[in-house]
């Protein structure tokens, strides 16, 4: 009752027309600017914090608040049409969301991750109202032991990741956590792969590693084989009635409201982080999904999106749990927001709550009106954005190359980064040219650091003893999930593989009328199969008439 | 000087937008806008702040925005630009590696009239990077703010003074261990000289002293909560909300005299342990600037430290003035690189 009448006194504050402008300001600041790749979340309130310096701290909290759930929803936009993560977080978007803008489908993977991303940070923010302070006790009760078996479960991620063939995906993943290892170790302050280069003391930013490879490197894919004729118009919906239709929904919702429970307690756990929870969210949907819809998972499968876009917002409330009730920053936003904090001479701490009630209940109530404030500006916006695509694929990816090396240079402002970005770029090439996934080696190259840190932690606190890793609780609820995962997965697999064999014709027929239903919705499912053809097709007009007026010949 | 508030806070509010620029297209323009008019309106405020023989000067912080490092370039800009010492001190941000990317960047900086936060965190960064740039190369300016560090444990600790702690490091060795910040920080370093304070051979220091690393703030702060550690080493600011809530004790501060935000935790000294060591930073210039030009920007510090503008962005940041300028900070950045080395090379991280 308390908490609520609390909160209420929040929203009276929030609400003022001033506040809601300032908080109007935040989301336009935060979308415009996270929409940048390379800028995640952390990068534009650190760049926008200036701003703030002018204004009283009540107002400067609602503007952050803005501009951290603005640049949120930005980077996933990005991801999506334009295959360049603006931040970890939405690396996995990227999977799933980008192959389904390049079918057609970028609207509806607009509109799943906006509408997900309202629904979970919702969600969560609830969530953090009521339960902030258990959670957050909870949360810090977890040692490096219990950090290392979670980093354990979301390697198996990866295994929905390798692809058809298993030792390149192998190949990636080794790339992925070798790349991880460069730079100053945390335990021992040696440097490790650094050739003497003062730039790679920090290691190589993740989100380079993901643009680099994903963004970088298909544009010069893309472009190698351009000589061999027109590439198609990527057809994009009209009229907001399109985005979703009632398949998406029916496909999405889940993934919502999983990805918000596996967002909000992740990102509150101090070695979670939003990007992890995303990993978890993707693999837990690819493995619930129906067989007729998993078998589009690597093809643009909207769970692929909803899932993951919903965790990274849910993660993102998570992350204020520990920041707000025990002043602990737990990932790169949250030490900046920090900061400002300490700029405005409030220490955010276990006495938070009680020295600066109306500070924070302001702050939560805004989280919820920037939520909404997103979702009502970011909606129409999805039919502007995909027109991007309708630009012809030379000058969209020209625009792709200028925006990843301009948002490579703008995360540390050092050209060395632009130079990481080509080399990457070029082995992203080799890569895709040889038929290597390139998924593998970003979660590698984000989980690897991750993972050895904690185990090494453990190990060092236990003085070497491995019996310390299995033994909190945690620990077991976690690798006794891991295990009847995998039983369960190997068994559903016989299972299924024993009913298709004693009833092969009802399956199939059932199976393939689904996919028929599916391909019919969907103009172009077989342009991207991970390989771009090199030939204009014949486009395929059983449905064009009515979404695609315009002709839309290669000359436009 | 009021009267002339206005005009500067456009001029930051400008900057700021110029920085969000540069992230955007159209903003390149403007950013270079913005640092080639600088110059030009720099014409106004010589006379009478001060005899002002520097126009511009430019601020580095050799951290990425959001660290004590960046909030101190950023102070120093605002005040040097508010109080007219100066027509413009823009800000930049070359982060990386505790500081050595940075460095590495000073190294080959032709404009003498460019200040480089460092501190305590840059010289052990260096040894542990083994970085081609040293901070001896640079021009030291001054120390302008420090920071005690303040020596903690659960609030349901068996150990009730700082003595305790160390007596059970040095008997039961690595079954006590001790967080704190990066590998070779400052705190690093307190933890190894309270040992070798406490008689134990400098050869013997790695194998007793249990000192688990953490890369971002707060990991120290959650092992303590969750009691995976036995104690841990932090600046004040960092554990002082925790102590105060009691989830925390504080055994001992690391400064000569009590903590402004701790004020009832003794000193290390109190407790009868040797040891003053604190977390300063302060402002390089490049190295092998001329005499006249050092002098000039140790003027320009000094006339900073001198604002009242200064004294109050103390204040609200809760940084503890350590002013010392000119050859005491000279020979202080050289004691304090001695004393660096001998320690790191004591707990084992350098040859």
């Amino acid at each position: 009752m308390d908490t609520w009448s609390l909160l209420l006194d929040g929203f009276a504050t929030a609400l003022q027309p001033i506040y809601l402008l300032y908080a109007l300001l935040g989301v336009l600041l935060g979308t415009a600017v996270g929409v940048l790749p390379g800028i995640g979340p952390a990068m534009t309130v650190a760049l926008l914090l200036p701003i703030t310096y002018a204004l009283e701290p009540t107002a400067a909290f609602i503007v952050f608040a803005g501009i951290y759930y603005g640049g949120m929803y930005g980077g996933s936009t990005t991801s999506i049409l334009l295959n360049t993560p603006g931040e970890s977080a939405s690396i996995v978007t990227a999977l799933e969301g980008n192959k389904m803008a390049r079918a057609g489908r970028g609207a509806a993977a607009l509109a799943t991750a906006a509408i997900g991303s309202f629904v979970a940070g919702t969600i969560a923010t609830v969530l953090l109202t009521l339960l902030a302070p258990t959670v957050a006790r909870f949360a810090v009760s977890l040692g490096p032991s219990d950090y290392f078996a979670l980093m354990v479960i979301a390697f198996l991620t990866v295994g929905a990741l390798l692809g058809d063939s298993a030792w390149r995906g192998m190949v990636s993943l080794s790339i992925g956590l070798f790349i991880g290892l460069i730079g100053v170790d945390t335990l021992t302050g040696q440097t490790r792969f650094t050739l003497g280069i003062p730039q790679l003391g920090d290691g190589i930013d993740v989100v380079l590693v993901a643009v680099g490879l994903f963004a970088l490197g298909e544009a010069l894919y893309v472009g190698s084989r351009l000589r061999g004729g027109e590439l198609p118009i990527i057809p994009i919906t009209r009229g907001w009635r399109t985005w979703m239709r009632r398949s998406d929904w029916a496909r999405s919702w889940k993934p919502w409201l999983r990805g918000a429970a596996i967002g909000f307690p992740i990102g509150s756990i101090p070695a979670g982080g939003a990007d992890v929870a995303t990993f978890l969210s993707y693999a837990s949907e690819r493995s619930l999904a129906k067989p007729e819809y998993r078998k589009q998972f690597g093809k643009g499968a909207i769970e692929g999106v909803a899932g993951p876009e919903a965790a990274n917002n849910a993660a993102a409330a998570g992350v204020l749990v520990p920041l707000l009730t025990l002043g602990i920053p737990t990932s790169a936003t949250a030490a900046i927001i920090l900061s400002a904090f300490q700029t405005y001479g409030i220490a955010p701490g276990p006495r938070l709550f009680e020295t600066q009630p109306v500070l924070v209940w302001a702050l939560i109530a805004s989280l919820f009106i920037g939520n909404a404030m997103l979702l009502v500006l970011n909606l129409p916006l999805v039919g502007m954005w995909v027109k991007l695509l309708q630009i012809p694929r030379p000058y969209l990816y020209a625009g792709i190359l200028v925006f990843a090396g301009l948002g490579a240079y703008a995360a540390n402002f050092t050209t060395f980064d632009i130079g990481v970005l080509l080399v990457l770029g070029v082995l992203g090439f080799f890569m895709r040219r040889l038929g290597f996934p390139v998924a593998p080696l970003v979660v590698g190259a984000i989980l690897g650091p991750m993972a050895e840190e904690q185990l090494r932690k453990a190990m060092q606190i236990s003085q070497g003893d491995p019996a310390y890793l299995v033994h909190s609780p945690f620990s077991w609820i976690a690798y006794g999930l891991m295990v009847v995962i995998i039983a369960l997965s190997l068994w559903l697999k016989r299972r299924r593989a024993r009913y298709e064999a004693s009833l092969p014709a009802v399956d199939t027929v059932a199976i393939s009328a689904l996919d028929e239903d599916i391909e019919s919705h969907e103009p172009h499912p077989e342009l991207d199969r991970g390989r771009l053809s090199t030939t204009a097709l014949p486009r395929v007009r059983r449905d064009g008439e009515d979404d695609d007026p315009d002709d839309p010949a290669p000359s436009r | 000087m009021r009267s002339m508030h206005p005009r500067t806070t456009r001029s930051t509010r400008l900057q700021s937008i110029a920085r969000i620029g540069i992230a955007g297209v159209a903003a390149l323009t403007l950013a270079a806008c913005s640092s080639s008019g600088a110059p030009a309106g720099s014409d106004a405020p010589d006379g009478e702040a001060a005899p002002a023989a520097i126009d511009a000067v430019n601020v580095i912080a050799p951290a990425d925005p959001g660290g004590g490092w960046d909030a101190t370039a950023r102070a120093i800009g605002q005040v040097l630009t508010d109080s007219d010492l100066v027509g413009s001190a823009p800000v930049t941000n070359i982060g990386g590696a505790g500081g050595t990317v940075g460095l590495a960047s000073l190294a080959t900086e032709t404009n003498p009239n460019t200040l480089m936060i460092t501190g305590s965190v840059m010289i052990g960064a260096v040894e542990t990077n083994a970085s081609d740039n040293r901070v001896e190369d640079t021009t030291p300016i001054a120390a302008l703010t420090e920071e005690p560090l303040v020596i903690v444990v659960p609030a349901d600790s068996e150990f009730e003074t700082l003595q305790d702690l160390v007596d059970a490091i040095v008997a039961e060795g690595k079954g006590v261990a001790v967080t704190g910040g990066s590998a070779g920080g400052i705190d690093h370093i307190l933890a190894g000289l309270l040992l070798t304070e406490a008689g134990v051979a400098p050869e013997e220091v790695p194998n007793t002293l249990n000192y688990i690393a953490n890369s971002g703030g707060g990991e120290a702060l959650t092992m303590l909560l969750g009691g995976t550690v036995q104690a841990g080493i932090s600046g004040v600011g960092e554990f002082s909300e925790s102590v105060l809530s009691g989830d925390l004790r504080a055994l001992a501060v690391s400064s000569a005299e009590p903590a402004e935000l701790l004020p009832d935790a003794p000193t290390i000294q109190d407790e009868g342990i040797d040891v003053t060591l604190t977390n300063w930073r302060g402002v390089i210039a490049p190295g092998g600037i001329s005499d006249e030009e050092r002098q000039a920007l140790i003027d320009l510090v000094t006339q900073l430290h001198e604002q009242e503008a200064w004294t109050e962005l103390l204040a609200t940041n809760g940084w503890t003035d350590a002013f010392m300028a000119g050859d005491e900070f000279d020979s202080f950045v050289t004691d304090e690189i001695t004393l660096t080395q001998e320690t790191l090379r004591t707990i084992g991280l350098i040859e």
